[in-house]
């Protein structure tokens, strides 16, 4: 419990720590370390009386914190075995037969442990023994590494206290009238008298402090939870205190997630909220009185590639808040990772540059908290006649892996250097293709008619002869709906004239004959200039 | 004197020790990687685009600055380079593109409303790094705006693309950027080319009075700072020669021309 709090406010490492629990003013203390008993706090407490004693420090029990640091001291196990028991929240038992390969001796397995066990922020003790109930007790009573040879499980564990096995409050009593405190002294009483006077529960005991006790493995499931939890005493209001949190919580969760070789292809973030900002309510108020915003807040940070770098997602979850700040101060913070395996890539001195997907990423994130999210992307065509109609999709550039030749449709299927390695080879050339450039929105325009042809133009300021007109192409389409077009579109050389022209300075005063696309649109019954062929 | 030189010489190397191996190394610039702009023409007149530095292609409107742009992207596109647009005034068309030969999948697009975004856009994906190409189109941006774009933006470009294997290229109505640019390309368009009614039957099948097939641009090298370090990727004869003040013809045509366009599959009224 006192690790679960030390871990989410490492400043508190190495401090007396007392944590409560209860309905208020009834808290009492729950659990508390080392150092704060040494000043004398002790359990059953009530908060006031622990607050006397001069540098402890206080703080609140969090179920939601030991429910994550148990879920890391899970990954730990499960990063180097698959075959773990799930003991009980502080203690997990791990079969590490046949990982001699992977690791080498016990030694160097219980060190790994401990090594991935402090990465996570866990502080832990591990036994190794052929006997799991001896490793058990070994790990609770020992500190550090504790290594038991075959055959030596009693002389190990006869140095341990008798509490150590976790003998019921009445057996503990009769057994210090008797004056038995060690495992050993347990070990060397006779069975039969024992069993007489304890009964089985005291035999249980004495197989216990032998390391004779034999039982089988409990299998846990491995589960693909990963959830980071952190409730807050005092609420937060702005970015910069939450993104120290929400940095806390990534660390800990890319943590977990390089535990077990994978990375996130999603982050769900959840606060639930708290008071709402004065100046919202009355925005509310003054909208609606029966409108209430929801208690909860919720955003998805969709990556393109998996990644468990928590500093780059920390910069994502940052320009994402900035441009959806929620409108309420925050109680509580829940962090969810969508495992997914990490992407192995290998790149090559010849390969074409292509942008890091982590740095992509967070350009992409940058230029759209500056340009709008609707404004940067990847162009895609939409399969409609609609003229000018497309989508913006997300911006995935081709990488090796799935650097598979594309088939263009028609005239782009010929195009020159179509291999990877053609970067060297003669390209092929062909015709160049007109480019066109839109105007958006589409310029209103005067258009007088000669012959149903147009023959005078006059837009924006300039106007001129038509010279040369191709058309009209018609084209109509969603006639059902209430976006519906009908449209008459010509090609247009216009030769512009300037000699009415007031002000020469400004944009189009040097505007020569120019290519331009107009339309006639019949449910507006108006002529606009769609855009230059340049 | 010269023991004094020398003197200050090894003080200065000292100090910019850490930060600057040979200061007094001269490091020549004047040669680069080209690669071809997909037009032929260009690519015998400029030596191509050079990679690692600054291209401005300039000229009035309808010169022809959006085709070269849409070729030397559907070139590298093809390449499966990472390519980025900054649209200086939204007026990509991605249907024009895509008919070009452009492999939209491989561009970024970045849609901007002012000249503000525009640059802060250019600064944010050149620092991002990775990209074989951006083109910074300021075409339709009005040229007194442009011409306010303050000298140390354009400095600031060159130096974020030096030493990289990104092309930047900027499509301006004027040339603007003085020296940072290491090619400059001055366009002009001529009257469009118009086939005639028979022309344009066998080419729509459709009877019409006239169909647009293109226009030719006239191309002028003005500034030409770097020389091709290789020559694999163009034709013949580009080698160690002076592009300055080479000017040379390309012609543009319209896609129903020559493959199967929207156009053909209408009905002219």
């Amino acid at each position: 419990m006192v690790q679960a709090v030390v871990s989410s406010e490492p400043e508190l490492r190495g401090c007396a720590v007392a944590l409560v629990d209860g309905i208020p003013p009834l808290c009492v203390v729950v659990a508390l370390n080392e150092a704060a008993r040494v000043t004398g706090i002790q359990l059953g407490m009530s908060e006031s009386q622990a607050e006397e004693f001069s540098g402890v420090e206080i703080r609140r029990r969090s179920a939601a914190r030991e429910r994550a640091l148990h879920a890391a001291l899970l990954d730990v196990g499960w990063s180097v075995s698959p075959r773990i028991e799930n003991t009980s929240p502080d203690t997990i038992i791990l079969d590490i037969a046949g990982l001699r390969s992977l690791f080498g001796a016990e030694e160097n397995i219980a060190s790994e442990l401990m090594k991935r066990a402090v990465a996570l922020g866990l502080s832990t003790h591990v036994a190794v023994a052929e006997n799991l109930e001896t490793a058990l007790h070994a790990a609770r009573g020992f500190s550090g590494i504790t290594l038991i040879p075959a055959g030596e499980e009693a002389t190990c564990l006869g140095r341990l206290p008798v509490h150590a096995l976790n003998p019921s409050i009445e057996i503990q009593e009769t057994l210090a009238r008797w004056g038995i405190r060690t495992c050993a002294e347990l070990a060397a009483l006779p069975v039969l008298q024992l069993s007489e006077r304890l009964g089985q529960d005291g035999v249980l005991l004495r197989e216990l402090a032998c390391g004779a006790r034999v039982r089988s493995l409990v299998l846990a499931e491995p589960g693909i939870c990963f959830v980071e939890e952190m409730e807050l005493e005092e609420a937060v209001e702005d970015l910069e205190p939450l993104s120290f949190l929400l940095g806390r919580l990534l660390d800990q969760l890319c943590a977990r997630l390089q535990a077990r070789s994978l990375a996130a292809a999603a982050i769900h973030l959840r606060f639930d909220l708290g008071d709402f900002f004065g100046k919202e309510v009355q925005v509310q108020n003054e909208k609606s009185t029966e409108e209430i915003p929801p208690k909860i807040y919720e955003q998805v940070l969709s990556l393109p590639v998996a990644m468990r770098d928590s500093k780059t997602l920390l910069k994502l979850m940052r320009l994402q808040l900035q441009a959806n700040p929620p409108h309420a101060s925050i109680l509580k913070i829940t962090l969810a990772a969508e495992p997914a395996l990490a992407r192995a890539a290998q790149g090559g001195l010849f390969r074409p540059t292509i942008p890091d997907p982590e740095k992509l990423e967070l350009t992409v994130a940058r230029l759209a908290s500056l340009v709008g999210d609707a404004n940067i992307g990847s162009p895609e065509l939409v399969d409609s006649h609609r003229p000018g109609n497309f989508r913006m999709g997300r911006f995935v550039p081709a990488r090796e892996e799935t650097q598979v030749r594309r088939k263009k449709r028609g005239g782009a299927a010929d195009r020159g250097e179509r291999n990877n390695s053609e970067e060297n080879a003669e390209p092929q050339f062909r015709q160049t293709a007109i480019a066109f450039r839109i105007f958006r929105p589409e310029w209103p325009a005067k258009v007088d008619l000669r012959e149903s042809c147009p023959a005078y133009i006059v837009f924006r300021g300039m106007r001129g002869n038509i010279t040369t007109a191709s058309g009209p192409w018609r084209t109509s389409g969603d006639w059902w709906r209430e976006d519906g077009w009908q449209q008459d579109e010509w090609d247009v050389n216009v030769r512009l004239d300037f000699s009415g022209a007031r002000n020469k300075q400004s944009l189009y005063a040097n505007a020569r004959d120019g290519l331009y696309r107009i339309y006639y649109d019949a449910l507006r019954q108006s002529w606009f200039v769609r855009g230059r062929y340049d | 004197m010269a023991a004094h030189f020398a003197r200050l010489r090894s003080q200065v190397e000292l100090a910019l020790a850490g930060r600057v191996a040979a200061p007094f190394t001269y490091r020549d610039r004047n040669f680069a990687e080209h690669v071809s702009t997909g037009i032929s023409e260009i690519d015998l007149l400029a030596g191509g685009l050079p990679r690692g530095a600054m291209t401005e292609i300039f000229g009035p409107d309808c010169s022809g600055r959006t085709s070269l742009l849409f070729s030397a992207l559907s070139m590298r596109t093809a390449h499966l380079e990472a390519c980025a647009l900054i649209d200086g005034c939204d007026a990509f068309d991605p249907h024009s593109a895509e008919a070009a030969g452009v492999d939209l999948k491989q561009l970024l697009w970045v849609r901007c409303k002012n000249i503000q975004q525009t640059l802060r856009a250019t600064d944010l994906l050149l620092q991002s790094g990775g990209f074989g190409f951006i083109a910074l189109d300021l075409s339709d941006v009005s040229r007194e705006v442009v011409r306010h774009v303050p000298l140390d933006a354009w400095f600031r470009f060159r130096r974020a693309v030096e030493d990289t294997q990104t092309i930047l290229v900027v499509l301006e109505q004027e040339s603007n950027a003085k020296t940072c640019a290491s090619l400059v390309l001055h366009l002009e368009g001529e009257p469009g080319r118009w086939a005639t009614s028979s022309q344009a039957r066998e080419i729509s099948g459709n009877t019409l009075s006239q169909l647009l097939r293109g226009f030719d641009v006239r191309a002028e090298v003005l500034r030409s700072r770097v020389q091709p370090v290789v020559r694999t990727t163009f034709r013949d004869g580009l080698a160690a020669a002076s592009f300055s003040g080479r000017s040379g013809n390309f012609e543009t045509h319209a896609p129903w021309n020559y493959s199967i366009g929207a156009r053909s599959e209408l009905k002219p009224k």
